[in-house]
C-alpha cells in the first residue's frame, strides 16, 4: 500500500500556531501543535497478534494573566476548535490565584537544525513491518524458539510559538524493533532504535536474541548476595534514567528530594563516568529545541566522576536568579514531571564484554532489567529484576546461565563501583528519546531474591 | 452517529471484513495541581477521534484517527483493512476465532449525585488550597501538594453483529502528600481516592480533615528508626492490599498474558493454564472477584468495548484458581466464552484484556481484633514502591509507613518498610482478612499494560489482611 502521511508541514503549522497566538487575550501566550502517524507490529507466539494504525493530532494552549496561568488542549485542528481551547485556557487562568515563583515563559533563541528524518521511515508501512517481522519470526522458528516482540514507525511533527517570539518546528522519525525468543525454560532478548528504518536489520536483532535464549537454557538457581556484576547496556540504561531522573531535575534538587543534595561539584564517582544530556547529537534521536521550543544544547551532567549540573525548565530556572533554561522543559499541563532528560549519553571506555567477563572472578551477567522502581529516591535506591538472559561468571568464563535474581541496589554506590566500561554503546529508547550507553562492569551489586525461573 | 458507525462497518465489509467494529469516542479531562499554597497547573483535555478493528483471513488489523468526518472514517477502514491483510501474512494457524456474544443495543452511564464538572473550578481550587495549607504541620514539611482530576469519556460501540451500545463514564479523583525534609531524610506520606462517582465522592474524601494526619506523619517519619530486616508478621492496610492483588493477582490471570501476548513487554504468568482449577493459589481465607457490575468502581461498565456484557467472576475462591480473565479471541483456547474484559484506553489504542475490579472478599476479622491479635508484627499502610518479575512470582514492594505491633498494639512507626516474597507462598501465608465494615472501595488509574501503551483505570475492593512470617527490611539501608 502507498502511505499518505498526515503531516502539516513547516509553514502549516506554524500558521495554526500564530493563529492561536492572535487569539489569545493573554499577557504571555504559548501554543504547542504535535501530529503523528504511526505504525506498530506486534507479534506473540510466531505470528503477528496485534497491528494497529494511528493518527493523532494535539494543540496545546497555555495563557498567562501576570502570574495566573491556564492550560488547555485540544486533538482536533480546526479553527473552531482551536479559538475554543485559546478561551478555555484564558477562562481557566482567569479564575487561578497567582503562582508567585512564575516569572515568565522563555524568550527566542536561535533553533539549530538537527538531522532527525528519514524519509524510508516514514514512508515504511504495514507490509514492510510485516516482512521485518517475518525474519525474526523465521529465525526463532529455526532455533526451536518462539518469538515475541513489536516493530514500528512514527513520522511526526512538533511545533512551538509564544507571545515573546519563540518559534520552532521539527519533523522526526523513529523505527524500533524489540523481540524475546523463548523456549521451554528460557529467553533472550535484543532490540534496536533508530531514526532511520533501514539502520535496523531484523536478522541481525533476530540473531542477537536468539544467541541469548540458546545460551540461557536450564538455568540453576544461585543464592542471592553481593556480586560482581556486568550489565549491559540496556540494563545500564535503565538504571540511569531513574538517576537522571531522580537526581539531576532542578526541582527534586530545589525541593530537597535529590541525591546530588550538597554534592554537586565533588568528586563521587570514578574518572571513567561521564553523563551527559545532548539533543543535537545525530547518534541519539535528535531534538532542535524542548515543549517550550528552548533550543538543546549538550549539558555535562558527570564530568569524569563530578556531577556538574542540573536540568532545568523555565520554571525551575525561574526561581534561581541568573538561571536560564537548558532546554529540558516538558508539556504544559498540570502536573508537569519538571525538567526532564531526553537524550542521555555515558562516555564509552575501552573494554569489551569479553574483557569484562574476563576480568570477572565470580559474578553475573544482566542482559537486561524488567520492572525497575525506585524505593528511596534520595538514595537512588532502585529495585526490579533480572530478564530474558543472566549468566553466571567464574574465573573469567561464563559457566551457566542462573535463574533470575531480584536486585535492590543503590544506583550511586553501583557506579562507585564502576571497574571497566564497555566500548561500544547502544542505544536504548527511553522517554521521547533514549540513551547511548556503554556496558558497565560493577565491583559489587546487591541481589536481594531469586525467582523460579 | 449511527451514519458514522454504519458507514465505518460497511467500508469494513466492502474492504473484505469478516468481522469489524468501531468506537467513537469523545472525551475530558480536568486537572488542578497546587503545591506549597500556590496553584502549579490547572489544565482541561478534550480528546475525540474513532478506532476500527476488523478481521480478514482470520487475522486482526486497527486503525484510528483523530478526525471524525465521513472521509476519515473511509480511509481509516480502509487502511485497517490493509493493516489485517498485512497480519495475515505472519498469522496463527486457522486464524483467530470469536466466542459468540449477544447483539445488543444499550445505553448506560456512570450515576452520580452532582456532576463534578458542574463544579466552580474556583471551588475545587479552593478545597485543594485548603487541605494543601493543613499539610504544613512543622518547618520539616517542605512540599505540600494537592490534586483533583475529574475525567468523563464518552464511547458508541457498533459492530458488524449488529450491537451499538452508547456509555458514558465519569470519574472523580483527588488527594493530598506531605513530603517531609530533614536530616538527609526525605518522607513523603499521601492520602487520596479514586471512584467513578460525582463530586459527591471528592467531598467525601475530607482532604481537609485528613491534611493534618498526613503532614504529622511526614515529618515523624524522618525521625523513625529503619524498618528492621528480617521476618515478621505483617497487616497490609486496604491501600497496600490493593497493590499486592493488583500485581500478584490481577496480571497473572489476564489470559492473554497466559498465552504469550505480552511476553516481549510486560511478561507472561504463572498461572499456566494446566493450574486452572487445580491450584491452591492462596490458603482458605482467599477469596478475589473479577466484579465489572460493583456500582463506582474505577473498573465498572456495562458491555467491555467487544460488546461483551460486563460480569461479576470468581477468580480464587477459598485460595483455590479457578477463573482468567478473558476476550473474545482468547477464551475459545480453553472452550469457554468471553468474560467481558477487554477495554482500550481511548479510541486510538485497540481492547485488550484489562483487569476490572479485581476485589479480595471480606473475611470476617474485626481490625482492631487483628491487630489485638498480633503479637510481633508491621501494619503497612499505603504503597510507595512497587516491583514484580514477569511471570509475577517474585514481588517486592514498599509503603510510606509501618506500624509497629507488639503484643496487640501499635506501639510506634518505622520508616522505608519493604516486603518481599513469591506470590502463592505469600497468599498462602494469610491466615486473617477483616471483614464488610474493614472493606473499602478503591483504585488504580495509572495501570500500565500493552504496546503502543494503554493506561487504565481499575478498581480494587480490599480489606485489611494478615500474612506469617514475611521478609521485611530489604536491602542496605
Amino acid at each position: 500500500m502507498v502511505k499518505d502521511l498526515a503531516l502539516l508541514g513547516k509553514e502549516k503549522a506554524l500558521e495554526l500556531v500564530e493563529a492561536a497566538l492572535k487569539a489569545s487575550p493573554g499577557d504571555q501566550t504559548e501554543v504547542l501543535i504535535s501530529n503523528a502517524d504511526s505504525y506498530l507490529t506486534r507479534f506473540a507466539n510466531n505470528y503477528i497478534h496485534q497491528n494497529v494504525a494511528e493518527r493523532n493530532a494535539s494543540l496545546t494552549v497555555r495563557v498567562v494573566f501576570g502570574k495566573k496561568i491556564g492550560v488547555a488542549s485540544t486533538n482536533d485542528l480546526d479553527e473552531e476548535a482551536v479559538r475554543r481551547t485559546v478561551d478555555q485556557a484564558a477562562m481557566i487562568a482567569r479564575l487561578q490565584k497567582d503562582n508567585p515563583e512564575f516569572v515568565s515563559l522563555p524568550g527566542p533563541e536561535p533553533v539549530p537544525e538537527v538531522a532527525a528524518w528519514s524519509d524510508e521511515t516514514a514512508r515504511f508501512g504495514p507490509d514492510e513491518l510485516a516482512r521485518g517481522v517475518a525474519a525474526v519470526i523465521a529465525a526463532a522458528r529455526a532455533g526451536g524458539l518462539e518469538a515475541a516482540g513489536a516493530f514500528s514507525t512514527t513520522a511526526s511533527e512538533l511545533a512551538v510559538g509564544n507571545s515573546l517570539g519563540v518559534r520552532a518546528y521539527q519533523k522526526s522519525t523513529v523505527a524500533a524493533l524489540s523481540t524475546v525468543f523463548m523456549g521451554e525454560s528460557q529467553s533472550g532478548y535484543a532490540q534496536a532504535r533508530s531514526r532511520d528504518v533501514g539502520a535496523i536489520d531484523p536478522d541481525a536483532v533476530a540473531g542477537r536474541a536468539l544467541d541469548k535464549a540458546l545460551a540461557a537454557g536450564g538455568a540453576q538457581s544461585l543464592d542471592a548476595g553481593e556480586y560482581e556484576v556486568i550489565l549491559e547496556p540496556e540494563a545500564v540504561a535503565d538504571m540511569l534514567g531513574f538517576f537522571v531522573r531522580s537526581s539531576f531535575s532542578a526541582m527534586a534538587y530545589q525541593e530537597g528530594r535529590s541525591y546530588l543534595q550538597g554534592k554537586l561539584g565533588q568528586k563521587l564517582f570514578p574518572d571513567s563516568i561521564s553523563i551527559w544530556d545532548d539533543g543535537l547529537d545525530p547518534t541519539g534521536l535528535p531534538q532542535a529545541f524542548d515543549f517550550e521550543g528552548v533550543p538543546k544544547r549538550k549539558v555535562m551532567l558527570v564530568d569524569r566522576g563530578v556531577p556538574v549540573n542540573l536540568l532545568y525548565d523555565s520554571y525551575t530556572a525561574g526561581r534561581e536568579p541568573g538561571r536560564a533554561s537548558t532546554g529540558h522543559a516538558g508539556p504544559a499541563m498540570a502536573g508537569g514531571f519538571g525538567p526532564m532528560a531526553g537524550n542521555l549519553f555515558m562516555a564509552a571506555g575501552d573494554a569489551s564484554i569479553e574483557d569484562m567477563i574476563m576480568a570477572t572472578k565470580k559474578g553475573i551477567l544482566v542482559t537486561r532489567f524488567h520492572y525497575t522502581n525506585p524505593v528511596s529516591p534520595v538514595r537512588t535506591l532502585l529495585t526490579g529484576m533480572t530478564r530474558d538472559g543472566t549468566f553466571l561468571i567464574e574465573n573469567g568464563r561464563i559457566t551457566a546461565p542462573v535463574k533470575n535474581f531480584r536486585f535492590t541496589q543503590s544506583i550511586a554506590d553501583a557506579l562507585v563501583g564502576v571497574e571497566m566500561v564497555g566500548r561500544e554503546r547502544r542505544f536504548v529508547g527511553g522517554w521521547r528519546g533514549g540513551s547511548l550507553v556503554p556496558a558497565l562492569k560493577i565491583a559489587r551489586f546487591t541481589f536481594t531474591g531469586v525467582t523460579e525461573f | 452517529m449511527k451514519d458514522l458507525t454504519d458507514l465505518a462497518l460497511q467500508k469494513a465489509k466492502e474492504a473484505g471484513a469478516e468481522y469489524a467494529d468501531i468506537r467513537i469516542i469523545d472525551s475530558k479531562t480536568e486537572s488542578i495541581r497546587v503545591k506549597n499554597g500556590a496553584v502549579t497547573g490547572v489544565s482541561s483535555r478534550d480528546n475525540k477521534g474513532f478506532g476500527i478493528r476488523v478481521l480478514i483471513d482470520g487475522a486482526w488489523g486497527f486503525a484510528s484517527s483523530s478526525k471524525i468526518t465521513p472521509e476519515e472514517i473511509a480511509r481509516v477502514a480502509q487502511n485497517a483493512a490493509a493493516v489485517a491483510r498485512a497480519s495475515a501474512m505472519v498469522k496463527k494457524g486457522e486464524g483467530v476465532k470469536l466466542s459468540p456474544v449477544e447483539s445488543v443495543k444499550a445505553t448506560w452511564k456512570t450515576s452520580y449525585r452532582e456532576d463534578p464538572f458542574d463544579v466552580k473550578p474556583e471551588e475545587r481550587i479552593e478545597l485543594l488550597l485548603e487541605a494543601d495549607k493543613r499539610l504544613k504541620v512543622d518547618d520539616a514539611v517542605r512540599v505540600t501538594q494537592g490534586f483533583m482530576d475529574l475525567w468523563r469519556e464518552h464511547q458508541v460501540f457498533a459492530s458488524t453483529e449488529n450491537s451499538y451500545i452508547e456509555q458514558e463514564i465519569t470519574e472523580s479523583g483527588a488527594g493530598i502528600s506531605a513530603t517531609a525534609v530533614a536530616q538527609g531524610e526525605v518522607q513523603t506520606r499521601s492520602y487520596s481516592g479514586y471512584r467513578q462517582a460525582g463530586y459527591e465522592y471528592i467531598k467525601g474524601l475530607d482532604l481537609t480533615g485528613r491534611a493534618q494526619k498526613v503532614g504529622e506523619e511526614a515529618s515523624a517519619l524522618t525521625r523513625a528508626p529503619q524498618c528492621p530486616s528480617g521476618y515478621s508478621d505483617i497487616i497490609l492496610d486496604p491501600t497496600q492490599v490493593i497493590l499486592q492483588v493488583h500485581e500478584s493477582c490481577g496480571h497473572p490471570v489476564e489470559l492473554d498474558r497466559v498465552f504469550g501476548q505480552e511476553a516481549s513487554y510486560a511478561g507472561t504468568s504463572f498461572l499456566t493454564p494446566e493450574k486452572l482449577g487445580h491450584f491452591k493459589y492462596g490458603s482458605d481465607e482467599v477469596n478475589i472477584v473479577a466484579d465489572a457490575t460493583i456500582p463506582g468502581g474505577l473498573g465498572t461498565f456495562a458491555y467491555d468495548d467487544e460488546g461483551v456484557k460486563a460480569q461479576r467472576v470468581t477468580v480464587i475462591d477459598h485460595g483455590e484458581f479457578v477463573n482468567y480473565l478473558s476476550s473474545r479471541d482468547t477464551a475459545p483456547e480453553l472452550g469457554q466464552e468471553s468474560n467481558g474484559t477487554m477495554r482500550a484506553d481511548g479510541w486510538n489504542r485497540i481492547p485488550i484484556i484489562r483487569m476490572t475490579n479485581i476485589n479480595l472478599e471480606p473475611g470476617d476479622w474485626d481490625k482492631e481484633e487483628m491487630i489485638r491479635d498480633t503479637k510481633d508484627g508491621i501494619l503497612l499502610d499505603t504503597n510507595r514502591s512497587w516491583s514484580i518479575d514477569d511471570k509475577r512470582l517474585n514481588f517486592q514492594f514498599g509503603t510510606e509507613i509501618g506500624y509497629v505491633i507488639k503484643d496487640g498494639e501499635i506501639t510506634g512507626i518505622v520508616k522505608n518498610p519493604t516486603y518481599t516474597g513469591i506470590t502463592p507462598e505469600f497468599w498462602n501465608s494469610c491466615d486473617a482478612v477483616g471483614n464488610k465494615d474493614s472493606w473499602e472501595l478503591l483504585g488504580v488509574p495509572n495501570c500500565g499494560k500493552g504496546e503502543p501503551g494503554q493506561v487504565a483505570h481499575v478498581g480494587h475492593g480490599a480489606a485489611p489482611a494478615r500474612f506469617r512470617h514475611v521478609r521485611v527490611g530489604v536491602g542496605k539501608w
